[in-house]
Parts: structure tokens; C-alpha cells; sequence
């Protein structure tokens, strides 16, 4: 009973974990940005749905797509506020313009943070769930907002990859992870390329807000942990490969699930975070990367 | 290095220390306390800058060393009982051997992928320490019975002497040949090598001098507070608050951490009547700075004396 109530919460956990660190991959993959902003955009996108629907009584489908715009328009003004102007500083060296987007994206993440902190509280809020009830899988009392999770999450990674692999724009995408000068050579603005990565990145990250915002619930402290989750899943799978990832979420979602139920909560995290020294120190390239 | 002794640099800096070391005569305890802490800081943004702006090695776990050192002397203390200063040493020293350990992965992988164990680190020793909460006080805090001082004045006069000399230290370390090879060895390994240094040696004492400031200011730092908490020396916000500083204040400057750490406290104090909006602020003006002034303050100075 309780190995399949482990294998169905882990599922729907490693499946919203698979999506929030695709669109970080992604943005890795392509423009070799890591984005420590990330969980604040997250974040951003589980409170607008929130405060759409609880306060504004927008109703729980247009509330999460607000969410999700939300997050897109935060995704691009990270872009165009914080990320361009620094790669396209002429004062700071070519070689230190990572760290820089490091600070820059960390800083911009805090601020969003406290931002979210002052007009709504740190308290956790908890968004409506789209789908409410519980049915039963296996002898298992499952929220069907659970299952509906899972789903989402499968079918938003599916789309993800219907696009990068056959469509036009996604081959771009694609080809620009492999050899931006080489895409530029064939006629494609990278500029352009970027925002499309960008506006994916966005909405992945904030579909990934508002179900976590319905699954768990987020409070501005959520910021922190959210984002060095996205990061260890993704240098675990391998930075920038976007399989690696996937694979990566599965392992940390089940690992942190089994360690809640048969150990204790309060150790959720230590498991993952052992696995992950032991990779960096045996294979630093992660799963799935290449060096 | 002589042509140092008579630049405007040394003026300067020689001018504000006796002016600060002056502070105690005519200032309320409020605010000596206030730079107190903010000197212990500025030494923990020198031995980060050491380590990014000379070896090239971008530490995300600045309290990773700092936590190490601060617990472990906390620790000595509160559970047997020894002196003081034995314990602040033993911490500084455990702070060492930390800085061995993070310096293994940094030797096999660069870029972001030390980044992050540097931030596995850190997130490690949190949990560490909230899982053994026997020993290490948890969430709550340890309680150390002893203190270094309890005048203010006191206190002030260590913290700045203390900044001083480790400033000394780091600076000259940074302007001498083994701070050139170490600048080499950080922008290009490879040819640093090819030119015969041993770049394992250079960046293994980069590591151990970091972590050996980080640690001591550490120690210093709760025996000052008379506590030591996660929140206080090992919560990745403090490693951010010590990064922040050190690039504020203008990177590969080693001097200009320290005022930005001072400036990055003080300001963070004088916004506290905007309640929660001061985090806000303080991050919004550090992105400004990082994007419009890359250099930070000490780096915008020194190129302006540099042209004319």
C-alpha cells in the first residue's frame, strides 16, 4: 500500500520538478544563462494566480492563465532588464560576464522576492485547484488535482518537445544550442532566437508556478529552495541537456519522496543533495552532459 | 610594492583608519556596534575576493567556510568550556581544513559547476546542523557563555584592528608574485602552467588563505554576538550579502570589498525605517551598480586616477 501511495505522490512531484527545471535547461542550453531568478518567477506566477482568483475572484481558469502571463512577462523583463544589458556590456570582461548574470539574476530574483513579500504577506498561500475530489488508484486516496498535475506536466514536456523537434522556430532553437555563430551564418537573428527561448522558458516556469501554487502551496520563502532545486536537478542531469533533466527530476522527486515517507521529512533534502556531491566529484559533467 | 607605501591609496586608507580608530571618543555605542559587525563582514568580502578576483574561482559558499569556523568555535566553547582564543583559533583552523575540502572539487571542474558544490555546500552544512541540534543549537541558535568583550569601544578597537591587519595581509598578498601567478593561473590556467607555475599549489593557498579569514572572522563574529545562528553566519543570504559587497565595492580590488560591506550594512541600517522594503532597495541598488558600474566604487576610482 504504501510502495504504490510512494510511487504516486513521487510521480506527480518529479513531474512538476521535470518541468520547472526544463525551461532553465533550456535557457542554459541555448544562451548559456543560468537564471538564479527562477523560482522567483515561479513564485510570481503561483501568487498572481492566487490573488487573481482568491482576491479578484477571477476564477480558477483565468486565474492560473494570469499566472502564466505573469510569469511570461517577468521571464522577458529578466531578459531585457537584467541579462541583455550585461551581456552586451562592453565594460565587463567576455570572461566574467557569467558571474555577472549570476549576481545580476540572483539580485533581480531578491527583489522580486521581497517585492511579493511586501504587497501579499509571507504567508503561504495555497491556489485553488483547478480540478477538486479525490479518487482512488491502486487502494490509494489520490487528489485527483494530483493526478491532473501529472498529466499537465506530461503533456506541457510532450508539447515542449513537439516543438523543439519539429517545428521551424524549434530547430532554430535547437541549432543555436549547438552553434550560434554557425545559426547566424544561416540567416537567423540569435536576438530573436533568444526571446523565443525566453517566452518558453517563461511559460514553462509558470505553468510549473501555478500547479506547484495548487499542489504544495508557495510562500516568498519558497524563492530560495525553488531555485537551487531547478539548479541541482539540472547540473545532476547534465547542464543544458534537456533528457538529462527530465531523468534527473525523476531521480530527485523519488529519492526525496521515499526519504519523506520511510525516514523523516525533516531529512527531504540531504539524499538528493549527497547524490549530488557524489556526481560533481565522480562525474562533473552531470548524467547527460557534455563537458 | 614600495611605490605603494607612497601612493594616494595608502594615504587614504592610512587617513580612514585613524580616523575610524578616533570613532569610539565621540559616537554612541549604537553605532559602533553597527561597524563592528560591518568590519567582521568586510573581512569575510576580502577572503571571497581573493579567491574570485585573483585565483578566478567563483565561491558560492563564502559561509561555508565563515559557518565552519564560527560553529566549530562556538561549539569548543559552549561544550567544554576553553578559553576564548584557543577556541577562535581551533575554529580558524577547522575553517582550513573546509577550505581544503571545497578545494578538491574546484581543482576537477570550473565555472558553474564549482559554483554550485560551493552552494551544496553550504545548503550541506544547514542541514547539518539543523539535524544535529544536540550539538549545534538547530534553527534556534548555539549559545556561547563566553564573549572577547563586553565594551563597545573594546569590541570596535579588535574589529578594526582585525580588518586592518587582515586587509594588510590580503592586500599585500595580492599585489605580490604570488598574487600575479594566482591572477594568471585564474584567466588562464593553461598558459600559467605552460609557463612552469604550479597552478595546484597557488590556487590549494588561495583556498587556505580565504578560508583561513573567513573562519577567524567568523569565530571573532559570534563571540562578539555571544550566539551563533544559521541565520547569521550560514544562511545562503549572508554568502550573497558577502558576494554583493565584495562586487559592489569593486572586484580585484580587495581593499574596496571591505568598503563595500560597510556600505552594504550601514545602508541596509539607515533603510530600516522602510520596514521590509530595505532588502528591496539594498538588492535594487547593488543591480544598478552591477550594471551600470561594473568596476564597483573602488574599481571606478582607481581607473579615474589611473587616465588623468
Amino acid at each position: 500500500m504504501r510502495v504504490f501511495q510512494i510511487l504516486i505522490d513521487g510521480f506527480a512531484i518529479s513531474a512538476l520538478y521535470a518541468l520547472g527545471a526544463t525551461g532553465f535547461t533550456l535557457i542554459f542550453g541555448v544562451s548559456g544563462v543560468l537564471n538564479l531568478s527562477h523560482g522567483a518567477i515561479m513564485v510570481a506566477a503561483a501568487v498572481a494566480a492566487w490573488a487573481a482568483a482568491s482576491i479578484l475572484g477571477v476564477g480558477t481558469y483565468a486565474g492560473a492563465l494570469i499566472g502564466v502571463g505573469v510569469a511570461l512577462l517577468t521571464a522577458f523583463a529578466t531578459y531585457f532588464a537584467v541579462v541583455k544589458p550585461i551581456q552586451d556590456s562592453r565594460r565587463i570582461p567576455n570572461e566574467e560576464k557569467e558571474i555577472f548574470v549570476l549576481t545580476g539574476t540572483l539580485l533581480w530574483g531578491i527583489m522580486i522576492q521581497e517585492l511579493i513579500a511586501y504587497f501579499f504577506t509571507n504567508n503561504a498561500k495555497t491556489v485553488l485547484p483547478i480540478v477538486e475530489g479525490v479518487v482512488e488508484i491502486l487502494g490509494v486516496r489520490t487528489p485527483t488535482n494530483e493526478i491532473f498535475t501529472a498529466i499537465v506536466c506530461c503533456l506541457v514536456i510532450a508539447l515542449l518537445w513537439l516543438l523543439v523537434n519539429r517545428t521551424r522556430i524549434g530547430k532554430a532553437v535547437l541549432a543555436a544550442s549547438m552553434n550560434p555563430r554557425g545559426v547566424t551564418l544561416l540567416g537567423f537573428e540569435l536576438t530573436n532566437i533568444y526571446i523565443v527561448v525566453w517566452a518558453i522558458y517563461g511559460t514553462l516556469a509558470g505553468i510549473a508556478g501555478v500547479l506547484l501554487g495548487m499542489f504544495l502551496g508557495v510562500s516568498s520563502y519558497s524563492v530560495g529552495p525553488l531555485t537551487a532545486s531547478a539548479f541541482s536537478i539540472v547540473v545532476l542531469g547534465g547542464l543544458g541537456s534537456v533528457s538529462g533533466s527530465l531523468i534527473a527530476a525523476f531521480v530527485v522527486g523519488y529519492l526525496e519522496t521515499f526519504t519523506a515517507y520511510l525516514v523523516s521529512p525533516a531529512y527531504r533534502t540531504i539524499p538528493a543533495l549527497l547524490l549530488l556531491v557524489i556526481v560533481m566529484y565522480i562525474r562533473p559533467q552531470g548524467l547527460l552532459g557534455r563537458r | 610594492m614600495p611605490t605603494f607605501f607612497t601612493s594616494r591609496l595608502f594615504f587614504v586608507s592610512l587617513a580612514l583608519v585613524i580616523l575610524g580608530a578616533t570613532l569610539p571618543l565621540y559616537v554612541s555605542g549604537y553605532v559602533l556596534g553597527l561597524l563592528t559587525v560591518a568590519f567582521y563582514f568586510g573581512v569575510f568580502a576580502m577572503a571571497w575576493d581573493l579567491l574570485f578576483g585573483f585565483a578566478g574561482e567563483v565561491n558560492f559558499g563564502p559561509t561555508f567556510l565563515i559557518g565552519v569556523g564560527a560553529y566549530t568555535a562556538g561549539i569548543l566553547n559552549n561544550q567544554f568550556g576553553w578559553s576564548v582564543y584557543l577556541c577562535i583559533v581551533l575554529g580558524a583552523l577547522a575553517s582550513v581544513i573546509a577550505g581544503l575540502v571545497l578545494a578538491l572539487p574546484a581543482l576537477r571542474v570550473r565555472g558553474p559547476y564549482f559554483g554550485l558544490t560551493t552552494l551544496v555546500a553550504v545548503l550541506m552544512l544547514q542541514n547539518f546542523i539543523v539535524v544535529f541540534a544536540d550539538l549545534t543549537g538547530g534553527e534556534i541558535g548555539l549559545t556561547i557563555p563566553d564573549v572577547i568583550s563586553i565594551n563597545a569601544g573594546a569590541n570596535y578597537w579588535i574589529a578594526l584592528g582585525f580588518m586592518t591587519i587582515s586587509a594588510a595581509i590580503l592586500y599585500g598578498l595580492s599585489q605580490s608574485p604570488v598574487g600575479l601567478v594566482l591572477q594568471a593561473s585564474g584567466q588562464d590556467p593553461v598558459q600559467a602552467g605552460a609557463l612552469g607555475f604550479n597552478i595546484v599549489k597557488h590556487k590549494l593557498f588561495a583556498f587556505v588563505v580565504s578560508a583561513f579569514f573567513s573562519g577567524l572572522s567568523g569565530a571573532l563574529l559570534v563571540f562578539y554576538f555571544g550566539t551563533a545562528s544559521v541565520g547569521t553566519v550560514v544562511d545562503v543570504a549572508v554568502g550573497v550579502n558577502v558576494i554583493v559587497s565584495a562586487v559592489l565595492g569593486g572586484r580585484r580590488t580587495v581593499l574596496g570589498a571591505a568598503l563595500g560591506a560597510i556600505f552594504l550594512i550601514v545602508a541596509g541600517e539607515f533603510l530600516r525605517p522602510t520596514g521590509e522594503l530595505a532588502t528591496f532597495i539594498v538588492s535594487a541598488v547593488a543591480l544598478l551598480v552591477v550594471l551600470f558600474f561594473p568596476g564597483g566604487f573602488l574599481g571606478a576610482a582607481l581607473s579615474r586616477e589611473a587616465r588623468s
